[in-house]
């Protein structure tokens, strides 16, 4: 039933005697009053506060926005075991070495590690730096939500992003995207997201293109070449990336859809296996955290999408080899998946009218595949699909709840 | 004429101590009080017609409102006005009478139902204060004496957690009921709609009635509200007025006319974890807890509520319940630091999320619930989570978000004359933000009744 019980009468009750004993330096008129945020967040992630209900409700859902939080944390935790399991397996089979996958496993951790490591420190430290700030500064609680933001930024970064661009990112991110906003819950676009398209239009050579998807490849870009699936595709056309997917000192090595699905493919750190994004989403939905109306309605749009292109190959001349790319190959290339699971589905800035969700997640399924295939300068879409459909997700709640007003007008 | 509305959408919250099927014997308060508090739209300072000292029957008046003084606000015995409690500003929180052991009622000329006049019943309910039985919607609010609604809504089922069962309630009360509603036909030009629980044997007094058209509704709280009720059977539009009315106060008021006294009769269910013994007494209108629960307590650490966990009002030990509570919960004070809570809770807890899995799916006796708040209060960041516990077609955050802005016009068109915070109390139990939706829903409702006069 209890499973810490002997921890928290043990501890429990010393450390919270401390805790209030520490209190009063972090109060008004206190020595560290300007640490006031920080001590209040390490103190309820410690404990759940003894506050009892006061008007309304007296009693209350056991949910909270940290347990909320932290499942999402762990739905992600596979994208990143694997992200970090991939950056070490690609780095050495490009290097023409261990190409199994328990060859060299130790090594592939490690090197894999000490990339993504550093990603996720810099990310959690910077963005929490400033979000304690601004806590303080605005005299508001620390809110959880950015320790899901923290995570996803690592996962859909290139693994040799310049460290220094993840701090620049974050920050970018969570002052003008979130804080500029009024915080937590105020957004309009997808915080993580937009300091990946931050750093797309900033620095894009750091995060586009055949280079920068295996780690260690730029110290010696002469030697091979590792583009994405969806870059093969995109200048190709979809029958090369079963043969040249990327090559190798000594050998060219195609793109299998397994491979496509276990995720030992170039690509962003979190994104390259469509399993673990598919245990992370079983997680969300089945917790109940993430939309599954959302997940879903990408899916179906994005397949919808891909087979009308697939009838205008057929239809007509386009001499876009993209085009006729079959529709279920869309689903798990790219990062449409990860983008599906973990960006469409953040509450706050996706519709939320149940009907909304449908709508909303459907055109970002659309939009993704358009650019994907339509749009020359961009192999993937589904970053700006998200962000695009961001910004409507208003006006797709406008028009629900005008209808609902219209019913009821009606109905008198 | 019958029919069965299937509702899928909320929440049963269970929790221990349900009542027994059982009446205390031989229970009496001392003293009992009515509260201005109890009644949305009131003035907190009413005007006062009595002193501390006074002596009153049941049925004399002791305060109405400036703002319709029509309505007296009586007192349910006769006695001694001993304490006029006041709060904050002088608002009165409480007039409080000490009970005659022998109680006498101001006494009026017993009637035939079937020859009364709709004038003589409203004159009649207006000066023994049996008038404030009787709810308005929109507003929810002490009805308006001038007004005919369309219709009166009465529910036989309170599907709030551990609500009392009106048909054990009603038992007994089978004419009294019948002659209630014949004085309540009336009242309105419209029908008169009894709602019922599908899933229980109803009482003879719901089971025999004329003159009413039957409901029966099915699935779990709040489908016993009388709001979400009145949404599918004939909903509220703007300009219409509909009354709501408590099965026992229908058979209270045929008592008014077929007797000429006021006895507001409170069959009331001592409910929670905390209560050794939870069963019924039989009272009235404001009495005192105080003898129901004397020895009769798991725990010293408890929060006294008039009413259910839901929408319920704390009161002390020797509290009084309010006008319109059938019930009272004992629950735990949940004060304590929990050592990382929110990772490993430490005692079982009721959840709708299966973020808690280990208790969402459980289906036990029922949880040992306490007052804590389980986590602090956050921005509005989950969304989807009102939509699945209020089955009513309204969209619960843009509604709340409307009120927030104050934009009138929004707030008609979502619906807010339909509503009551009763019906959005799940949706404030629920919220992972810990929002006060209750609070909000009142506040909509007070700037719309303010701002339509």
């Amino acid at each position: 039933m209890d499973p810490i019980k002997p921890i928290r009468d043990t501890v429990g009750k010393n450390l919270w005697k401390q805790v209030e004993e520490l209190e009063p330096n972090f109060k008004k008129g206190g020595m560290l009053q300007s640490l006031h945020s920080t001590f209040d967040a390490f103190k309820t992630f410690l404990f759940v506060p003894p506050i009892t209900t006061q008007r309304g409700t007296h009693i209350k859902d056991a949910i909270d926005l940290k347990r909320t939080m932290f499942i999402v944390v762990i739905a992600m935790i596979p994208c990143l075991l694997n992200g970090i399991f991939n950056v070490g397996h690609l780095h050495y089979v490009a290097n023409g070495m261990y190409p199994g996958f328990w060859e060299g496993f130790g090594p592939k951790i490690l090197y894999g590690l000490s990339k993504v490591l550093p990603i996720v420190v810099v990310s959690y430290g910077v963005g929490l730096g400033v979000e304690f700030a601004f806590a303080q500064y605005r005299g508001h609680p620390v809110n959880e939500g950015f320790l899901v933001s923290a995570m996803l930024i690592p996962l859909i970064m290139p693994p040799d992003i310049p460290l220094w661009m993840v701090a620049l990112a974050t920050v970018f991110s969570v002052v003008i995207v979130k804080e500029a906003f009024g915080g937590t819950g105020m957004n309009v676009l997808n915080v993580a997201l937009t300091a990946r398209v931050f750093i797309f239009f900033a620095y894009p050579t750091y995060i586009s293109g055949d280079q920068v998807w295996i780690a260690g490849m730029s110290d010696n870009p002469d030697a091979y070449s590792g583009a994405t699936v969806l870059g093969v595709w995109a200048k190709q056309g979809f029958d090369a990336v079963k043969q040249v997917g990327f090559s190798t000192i000594n050998q060219s090595v195609g793109y299998a859809p397994i491979d496509m699905f276990l995720g030992f493919i170039p690509g962003s750190i979190g994104e390259t296996s469509k399993l673990a994004v598919l245990i992370g989403a079983l997680i969300l939905i089945w917790t109940g955290v993430g939309s599954w109306r959302i997940m879903l309605s990408v899916f179906v749009g994005a397949f919808v999408m891909g087979l009308l292109l697939n009838a205008m190959d057929l239809a007509f001349d386009f001499n876009n080899p993209h085009l006729s790319v079959p529709a279920y190959y869309h689903l798990i290339a790219g990062g449409l998946a990860f983008g599906a699971v973990f960006m469409a589905t953040d509450p706050v800035t996706a519709a939320q009218t149940t009907t909304g969700k449908y709508i909303y997640g459907f055109l970002v399924g659309v939009l993704s595949i358009v650019i994907r295939v339509l749009n020359p300068a961009y192999p993937e879409g589904v970053m700006l699909a998200i962000l695009f459909m961001n910004v409507f997700a208003p006006l797709i709640d406008h028009y629900i709840i005008q209808s609902n007003i219209k019913r009821r007008l009606a109905r008198g | 004429m019958s029919k069965l509305i299937r509702l899928n959408k909320g929440y049963d919250i269970k929790i221990q101590g349900a009542p027994a099927s059982k009446l205390s014997e031989g229970f009496t308060s001392r003293t009992y009080s009515v509260k201005p508090i109890d009644f949305n739209g009131l003035s907190p300072i009413p005007k006062l017609m009595v002193s501390e000292q006074t002596e009153v029957k049941a049925g004399d008046p002791l305060f109405y409102d400036k703002s319709d003084e029509r309505i007296h606000y009586c007192s349910p015995v006769s006695g001694e006005v001993v304490e006029i409690r006041r709060g904050d500003k002088r608002a009165v929180e409480e007039v409080i009478i000490l009970a005659d052991s022998e109680i006498r009622s101001r006494s009026w000329e017993k009637k035939d139902v079937a020859s009364l006049q709709r004038d003589e019943i409203v004159q009649r309910m207006l000066e023994s204060g049996a008038w404030l039985f009787l709810r308005q919607r929109p507003y929810d609010i002490a009805a308006n004496p001038d007004d005919t609604p369309k219709a009166i809504f009465i529910t036989g089922w309170d599907s709030s957690p551990l609500g009392p069962d009106y048909n054990f309630i009603m038992q007994g009360r089978e004419s009294d009921f019948q002659a209630g509603i014949q004085v309540l036909s009336k009242l309105t030009s419209g029908k008169i709609h009894l709602s019922l629980n599908a899933k229980s044997k109803p009482a003879a007094a719901f089971n025999t009635v004329q003159g009413v058209e039957v409901h029966w509704f099915q699935g779990p709280h709040p489908a016993g509200n009388v709001g979400i009720q009145i949404h599918h059977i004939d909903p509220i539009n703007k300009g219409e007025v509909v009354w709501t009315i408590n099965p026992e106060d229908v058979a209270n008021l045929a008592v008014l006319f077929t007797e000429g006294i006021y006895s507001p009769v409170r069959t009331v269910a001592l409910t929670g974890p905390e209560v050794i013994k939870p069963q019924y007494y039989k009272t009235l209108q404001g009495a005192s807890i105080e003898q129901m629960v004397v020895n009769n307590l798991q725990d010293n650490h408890v929060r006294f509520i008039a009413g259910n966990v839901l929408t319920g009002k704390t009161i002390g030990q020797k509290g009084h319940i309010g006008f319109y509570d059938r019930q009272v919960t004992v629950i735990l004070e949940g004060d304590e630091p929990e050592l990382l809570g929110w990772l490993f809770p430490s005692y079982p807890r009721p959840t709708k999320s299966m973020a808690y899995w280990a208790y969402a799916n459980e289906a036990p006796a029922g949880y040992r619930v306490t007052t804590s708040t389980h986590g602090e209060e956050r921005a509005f960041v989950v969304s989807g989570q009102y939509e699945q516990v209020l089955p009513m077609d309204i969209y619960p955050v843009h509604l709340i978000k409307a009120i927030m802005a104050k934009d009138f016009d929004l707030m008609e068109g979502l619906g807010i004359y339909e509503v009551s915070e009763e019906d959005f109390a799940l949706c404030e139990f629920v919220c992972t933000s810990k929002i006060n939706v209750m609070d909000i829903i009142r506040e909509g409702l007070d700037y719309m009744h303010e701002q339509n006069g």
